[in-house]
């Protein structure tokens, strides 16, 4: 037994600082794109012809059925043996995205789903077209609606970006990781991590809440 | 596709796919055990326990699983606690699914009418007695589906043990990757034996609330 010594872990707050933006960057490119994503799909899913529909939903089913770390396994070391060769910080925010954009698709179709009919039949009636109704009347509504599952998401989303420490981004596990193979000192520095992810938490929560009482004043 | 590869790698995986399920099991066992354990400190009528319980959850589900699962492992002989890599595997996981599975006991219970308890105490029921034998059995119902979900989570969180070298689905798929240079055979195998676990605990699910509800 070693015992625990924390006055070690600001000399190396530089490392861990430098980890803790990546996190906030990659966490933030990758909630964008799975939301952006996330409508796409669940329009496709809703509107677009089988074509189309059911290689998305294909898609859908197997990126829900399986695990962040293999799909990420899968982008980063697999393509590459196929000729596809992504640099890792793209890899991991790919493999975030996607891997989120199946769950906030099927949040967004539950719902447009779930929106009065009424609300397309007014449209359709005072001369909107098919997909005018669907981009200027459906779509926002149900975006709306769905802020706090997809504010449950983007925690998430915050959380398991961490996961993508394990291609060698240099994120905040990852960095702490570095210390630790410096200093042998793995409870101090990763319980720092630990930290420092609890605190981006709470900052995203109070943003989250900021957002949903705006949406909430605007009905 | 390589369908002599598949065939030739399968056994392996599916050996990978039962290590998998027993970890899951594992876990979910002490997920529920710990988290009702939670929801009781949640509910309590003392503030103390009942900050502990709310700091549980709050810890647990405010950081990632993944540095859980590092600091008992790696972090655990720092302070005394040595642990083999599934051991630790289990019991991370196990911590963490805690903090959702209390949070949806608790959910379950509040969701009950007030006037279920009320009553049951006005027919001279002790408090305890009237959670055991009215409360709990029509919360149990309602808590059915979001267990479910948190338990589907936890099988598809067991990918993380494999950073700890657990030689468990996602551990075995990375090493066929790496060696036999067919990501798409491996990530097609890999995905049929998780799927068969995940759709296959949601239709379980599916088939305890319908009988629930029946019942009801």
């Amino acid at each position: 037994m070693q015992g625990l010594d924390f006055s070690i872990v600001p000399e190396y707050w530089p490392l861990i600082g430098k980890g803790l933006w990546w996190t906030v960057v990659i966490s933030a490119a990758s909630a964008v794109l799975s939301i952006v994503a996330g409508i796409g799909f669940a329009l496709v899913v809703l509107y677009a012809p089988p074509v189309l529909r059911y290689p998305v939903r294909l898609f859908m089913w197997l990126f829900m059925g399986t695990p962040l770390l293999l799909q990420l396994f899968l982008i980063y070391f697999g393509l590459v043996q196929v000729g596809i060769d992504i640099p890792a910080v793209w890899s991991g925010i790919i493999g975030l995205s996607l891997h989120f954009s199946v769950y906030n698709a099927d949040i967004f179709r539950a719902g447009i789903a779930a929106l009065d009919g009424g609300q397309t039949e007014a449209a359709r009636s005072l001369g909107f077209g098919a997909w005018q109704t669907r981009v200027y009347i459906v779509v926002p509504q149900a975006l709306r609606n769905t802020v706090p599952a997809i504010g449950n998401m983007m925690i998430a989303l915050l959380k398991e970006s961490s996961i993508v420490s394990m291609i060698g981004i240099a994120e905040l596990v990852h960095s702490a990781q570095l210390v630790i193979s410096e200093t042998y000192r793995p409870f101090e520095f990763y319980l720092t991590a630990a930290a420092l992810y609890y605190i981006l938490n709470l900052v995203l929560e109070a943003v989250l809440r900021g957002i949903e009482r705006k949406v909430e004043l605007s009905r | 596709m390589d369908i002599a590869l598949i065939g030739r790698i399968l056994p392996v995986f599916v050996q990978a796919a039962w290590t998998t399920v027993e970890l899951s099991l594992l876990s979910l066992g002490l997920g529920l055990a710990v988290g009702a354990l939670v929801a009781g400190l949640r509910l309590s009528h003392a503030a103390v326990l009942r900050f502990v319980g709310g700091a549980y959850v709050s810890v647990f589900r405010g950081t990632p699983a993944l540095l859980q699962i590092f600091l008992i492992y790696f972090g655990g002989p720092q302070v005394g606690i040595q642990l083999e890599p599934f051991a630790a595997g289990a019991i991370a996981l196990g911590l963490n699914i805690a903090a959702y599975m209390a949070e949806s006991i608790r959910g379950g219970v509040l969701s009950v009418d007030r006037g279920q308890m009320e009553a049951a105490r006005s027919l001279g029921f002790g408090e305890g007695q009237s959670m055991r034998w009215l409360v709990l059995p029509q919360a149990a119902r309602l808590m059915i589906r979001p267990l479910g979900v948190n338990a589907v989570a936890l099988v598809k969180g067991t990918a993380l043990v494999a950073t700890i070298s657990v030689v468990e689905l996602t551990y075995t798929a990375q090493r066929f990757i790496g060696s036999t240079y067919k990501p798409f055979e491996i990530f097609a195998v890999t995905a049929v034996l998780y799927m068969i676990m995940v759709y296959g605990l949601t239709l379980v699910i599916d088939r305890l609330d319908r009988a629930y509800a029946e019942e009801a």
